[in-house]
């Protein structure tokens, strides 16, 4: 479909971005390491890797948000010093963020042009200007009837969004345009209109960087497919030269097997019941989690395992259906409900949505266990030291002491301190949303072990994970979900990292095989 | 190489002389115990108190020390239940105009029922439960903003009070005994209304240091998303700490009731938000809520109360102090955001 000959053919002026020798690192994490790579004008230069591969860090060191370790970035020959996102803006580099920030009380025309309104007699606001200069880049950009310029911000749809921020970006004769994964928020209608849109911007001698998890959009817009892992460039490969399994290939890498040593401890008891929950965000979702079963809730960011996790954690309203706990339902108003019936959540957000980040490692582990640990309301000191000595042991968590503050662990330092809360609360059930991200492989698979540990102890366990390997050697089944719904169910066995995806993206394919399913 | 051999060399030597570092160990654990915020405080009460008695050496006898505890008492209990509102990471501005209201009620009730001052205090104590609970109501129910709700709260409650007292002061009680040993009595040589602070003071600083209910209300301030998925009933704990603002701004108001005689619906009670504001910032409390203690607002109520004291023993107008007031509030949170390093864009957080 991409013809790269075209691209070729067609009278290419500008300068490529290159960045050379990059490196990034954050508490404990080597999150870029002297990556070097080009990306041309007039090409699409993709952007690939698993969660966690370096793909956002490189994004953002792109756009001046973080100064790299070591390295230099240059335009054309020009080196950059890029302390800021308005240094990137500059230069001419623009990101195209998943969400764009939109100011949703003025129009389309004052959003794109916020910061540098068109002025007359000093001071004042120059609306006949705006709209005249708004009408004129709208036409010489081809925009013209795509975007009506005097809507307002709040009524814009997601892919709107995204063309009020290419604009903002085209008028302020941006050179590098980098999108990160533009596609998950629209419909296919909307990607259709986007890619066109790329197209063109490629044929005017942009360098475009595109960051994105679908393999099948990869292949029909890239020229180039950059692949990152473990925050290093594995290689970069002409899209005409290879194929998804040689990419998927290069993504995954590493071999996993050995960090996943399962002991099977499913036995035939339900504890987490769900059926047919429908929330705001999922529809009709049935599930049953065992004793001492790990089951994986995989899907593409956006599919509203987050959602359903939160909902089944008492934190999001259940709108119809049932949950229950070892036959019993709940009736949850608050997570104080989910927490009694023995659910307990380890969120995605670590530091903004589990940790009390300026207090110790002791009032972060007894958090859940507090009421136990008193008497006529006054805590037992020694108890709690106790409690929380007993959980950080056995998760060896590393810390000087039960009193350091939990800011200064690293990130899989941090993670145990959540699971240990959890853990002296002994759940039933326990719900881990991501509990690997941005941490180490060495704190990952210590992480795995513990969830072992639990299944082994008789604890249902659900979680999610956006990194195929890890659902693959942890899980005992998966279950795959996309917009809200479950779209299928694997058992280990039978699980492949192609099934999964396929699952995960179940509407793209019956949308290109049946025309019924793909009604809008 | 050499690292680890010269880590581990003072860790050998240390068991063998253990006995001259302890000491020195002891007055840095304490140190810390008490923190850089308290001190500071300590050693700004210390050279307020020398500047002042220097000048004029009748401020530092203990009549005008007992002058200054009195003087202190009413905003000193509005500071400290204002110091647990703020843990929670919320604010109540309408604690003055409860207190006067508590006031109006209390005076009023007692004279209607006959001189009964256990009436009228009950009455007040009610009424400040339930002013407390419409606050939280409102604010965890119908949304709105606590600074906002209870920016409402304090322009209801004064009216309310005004209304119900045609705007006088109401009923006399001093010729109850309970009130005159309120207002004037003494206990161990000192006077009732600071042992009344202190019990307060203490109370509340043991639920916020050693209960669970303490604990859990430094970690709503401190991430409220993380409490709540711990299991934490934050609407109910939102609740309960306006309720006990109410019940301590009703002591106040019962107070300033004994202190002045008469139920007074504006007079003396206006302002006291600022005061207990002022001093549970200054004493350390972040006003983002997870952070803060009774020890260090103690420490800024007494400040101020020596501040305030001094500048009118040394004939300074009473409206620099409202001046100084003010400008202290405003320092003592840019020195707070500061130390948390928080980048200068646009409205703070």
């Amino acid at each position: 479909m991409t013809t790269p000959a075209a691209g070729a053919g067609s009278p290419v002026q500008g300068d490529a971005l290159r960045v050379e020798g990059i490196s990034k690192r954050f508490a404990g994490v080597q999150a870029l390491d002297a990556v070097s790579l080009e990306f041309p004008p007039g090409q699409v230069t993709a952007l690939m890797g698993e969660n966690g591969a370096g793909k956002s860090t490189l994004i953002k060191i792109i756009n001046g948000d973080y100064l790299p370790d070591a390295g230099r970035i240059l335009l054309g020959d020009e080196p950059l010093a890029l302390h800021s996102p308005a240094d990137a803006r500059r230069a001419g580099i623009r990101i195209i963020p998943q969400e764009p920030e939109i100011i949703p009380h003025v129009s389309v025309a004052e959003n794109v042009y916020a910061g540098a309104l068109p002025r007359r007699n000093g001071r004042f606001f120059d609306r006949a200007g705006l709209r005249r200069k708004i009408r004129a880049d709208l036409d010489r950009l081809g925009f013209a009837g795509v975007l009506d310029p005097d809507a307002l911000g709040s009524r814009l749809t997601a892919a709107q969004r995204q063309l009020v921020e290419i604009l903002r970006a085209l008028t302020t004769q941006a050179r590098v345009i980098a999108f990160d994964e533009p596609t998950s928020s629209l419909t296919e209608h909307e990607v259709e209109a986007l890619f066109a849109l790329i197209n063109r911007l490629r044929a005017q001698g942009l360098a475009i960087v595109y960051v994105s998890h679908r393999l099948r959009e990869i292949f029909r817009l890239a020229d180039r497919i950059a692949v990152l892992r473990d925050g290093t460039l594995v290689g970069v490969r002409a899209a005409a030269d290879t194929g998804e399994s040689e990419i998927v290939r290069m993504m995954v890498g590493r071999d996993l097997s050995t960090m996943f040593s399962r002991q099977h401890a499913a036995t035939d008891r339900v504890v987490l019941d769900v059926e047919q929950v429908t929330t705001d965000d999922v529809r009709d979702v049935s599930l049953r989690v065992r004793a001492g079963e790990v089951v994986a809730l995989a899907g593409l960011v956006g599919a509203g395992r987050s959602e359903l996790a939160r909902a089944l954690a008492g934190d999001l309203p259940i709108r119809s259906g049932e949950v229950r706990v070892e036959g019993k339902a709940v009736h949850m108003r608050q997570p104080a409900d989910a927490v009694t019936a023995g659910i307990g959540l380890a969120p995605e957000e670590r530091k903004a949505q589990a940790l009390f980040l300026s207090r110790s490692v002791r009032d972060n582990a007894t958090l859940a266990v507090l009421w136990r640990l008193r008497r006529l309301r006054f805590i037992r000191r020694a108890a709690e030291r106790k409690v929380a000595r007993e959980y950080t042991d056995r998760l060896r968590v590393r810390t000087p002491s039960i009193e350091h503050e939990v800011r200064k662990l690293s990130g899989g330092n941090q993670q145990k301190v959540v699971l240990a809360r959890w853990l002296a609360r002994k759940p039933k059930v326990l719900i881990l949303d991501e509990p690997t991200r941005g941490i180490d492989v060495g704190a990952k698979a210590e992480i795995y072990h513990i969830i072992d540990d639990l299944a082994a102890a008789g604890v249902a366990l659900l979680v999610i994970s956006s990194e195929l390997p890890e659902v693959l050697g942890l899980a005992d089944r998966i279950i795959v979900m996309q917009g809200g719904r479950v779209t299928g169910e694997l058992s280990r066995q039978e699980a492949t990292e192609e099934k999964v995806l396929a699952l995960a993206m179940a509407d793209d394919l019956t949308a290109e095989t049946s025309p019924a399913g793909g009604t809008p | 190489m050499s690292t680890p051999t010269a880590a581990s060399a003072p860790t050998q030597t240390e068991p063998t002389a253990p006995a001259p570092r302890r000491p020195a160990n002891r007055v840095r654990a304490l140190l810390a115990a008490v923190g850089a915020q308290n001190l500071s405080l300590a050693a700004a009460l210390v050279v307020v108190m020398a500047f002042f008695g220097l000048r004029n050496s009748a401020y530092l006898s203990l009549n005008n020390l007992t002058v200054i505890s009195e003087a202190v008492t009413i905003s000193g209990l509005l500071a400290v239940v204002q110091t647990v509102v703020i843990i929670c990471g919320a604010l109540d501005i309408s604690v003055g105009s409860q207190a006067g209201l508590a006031s109006v009620v209390s005076a009023m009730v007692f004279t209607r029922f006959g001189g009964s001052p256990l009436a009228g205090i009950a009455a007040a104590v009610a009424l400040g439960v339930l002013v407390g609970v419409v606050n939280g109501l409102v604010i965890v129910y119908g949304r709105v903003n606590p600074v906002i709700a209870t920016l409402a709260g304090l322009a209801a409650y004064k009216g309310v009070a005004q209304l119900i007292s045609d705007g006088r002061a109401q009923g006399y009680v001093l010729g109850n005994d309970l009130f005159i040993f309120l207002a004037r009595g003494k206990i161990l040589g000192l006077p009732t209304m600071f042992w009344i602070l202190l019990a307060v003071a203490v109370a509340i600083h043991l639920l916020l240091k050693s209960t669970d209910i303490g604990r859990n209300i430094y970690a709503i301030g401190g991430n409220d998303t993380a409490a709540r998925l711990a299991g934490i009933k934050i609407n109910k704990y939102l609740i309960s700490v306006y309720a006990l603002a109410g019940v301590i701004a009703a002591i106040a108001g019962i107070l300033l009731t004994a202190r002045t005689g008469s139920g007074q619906p504006t007079s003396g009670s206006e302002g006291l938000e600022l005061k207990a504001i002022t001093a549970a910032a200054l004493g350390g409390c972040a006003l983002k809520g997870g952070k803060g203690g009774v020890g260090g607002t103690l420490l800024a109520v007494a400040l101020l109360g020596a501040l305030e004291n001094g500048l009118t023993v040394v004939g300074v107008n009473a409206f620099w102090q409202n001046v100084a007031q003010g400008t202290l509030l405003v320092v003592a949170v840019v020195i707070q955001q500061r130390r948390s390093g928080e980048r200068a864009v646009g409205l703070p957080t």
